[in-house]
């Protein structure tokens, strides 16, 4: 397989994750779709980086991987803090900002 | 090759309806579960392009660690809202229609360019490789994201801390 193959089948994890991230009203089920589409992120930087003969690509790969590991869980306790203060997980309902 | 052509379709074909699953099902328990087998299949593809040690790590970091915190989150939220959380979607036209712009868009892009057909051969093992370079030339990324680590883990336990 060439290197398309992998980039289109990164690109349409990635729609598929940004579908998730538009049409989930759960913050938890918006968080599923964004660590879909940075996995889908990964497959491409693999893919460059095996395609053409670098190891950089991979290096990256780790740091990505690290820094969503981070992302989930500040994430994840960010949701749990707002859902004690406004007793809700829906992000239609995190509107105290709003004007 | 043709060993790796097999590969690849089914890999994809099960990390494509594994990702829809994970947006499309009502249940959100099942959708993490959906995303861990996303996740593997994933890893699996980092198999196919020769980075066994990448393949590890997801496995370790994505499908063992984030899809447990991911489980914690929904279980303590579950429990103190005292009810199960469905799940309802809006907006699902647009979200579609955006999602096969994006890509009909990446997919256009990537056929007009002339992209390599075959593998650069990598010297020797790969993951030495990842280990030498990043204790050399991205010694300073490599710190710098123990940091970030730490300011993250210990914000998340700010975050979590209990009320007073």
């Amino acid at each position: 397989m060439g290197l398309q193959a992998y980039l289109i089948l990164a690109a349409v994890v990635f729609s598929i994750g940004l579908f998730g991230v538009v049409t989930r009203r759960n913050t938890i089920g918006i968080l599923l779709g964004i660590e879909l589409m940075l996995n889908s992120v990964n497959i491409n930087l693999v893919a460059f980086s095996r395609f053409s003969g670098d190891v950089t690509g991979m290096i990256f790969t780790v740091f990505t991987i690290c820094i969503t590991v981070v992302e989930a869980a500040l994430g994840l306790s960010i949701v749990i803090l707002l859902f004690r203060v406004r007793r809700t997980v829906t992000a239609d309902h995190m509107d105290l900002l709003k004007g | 090759m043709t060993g790796e052509v097999v590969g690849f379709w089914c890999l994809s074909a099960v990390l494509v309806s594994s990702a829809l699953a994970v947006v499309l099902t009502k249940n959100l328990f099942h959708a993490v579960l959906w995303l861990a087998l996303a996740l593997t299949g994933t890893a699996g593809v980092f198999l196919l392009l020769d980075a066994e040690f990448l393949a590890a790590v997801q496995l370790l970091l994505y499908a063992g660690g984030i899809v447990t915190v991911v489980v914690f989150a929904i279980v303590v939220t579950e429990k103190l809202i005292g009810e199960r959380l469905s799940q309802t979607s809006r907006h699902i036209a647009g979200g579609a229609v955006a999602s096969v712009a994006l890509v009909w868009l990446i997919v256009s892009a990537i056929m007009q360019r002339p992209l390599a057909a075959t593998r650069m051969p990598m010297a020797g093992d790969l993951t030495q490789e990842i280990g030498e370079t990043v204790l050399t030339r991205f010694v300073l990324p490599f710190e710098l994201l123990a940091v970030l680590m730490l300011a993250g883990l210990m914000s998340a336990i700010y975050f979590a801390r209990p009320e007073d």
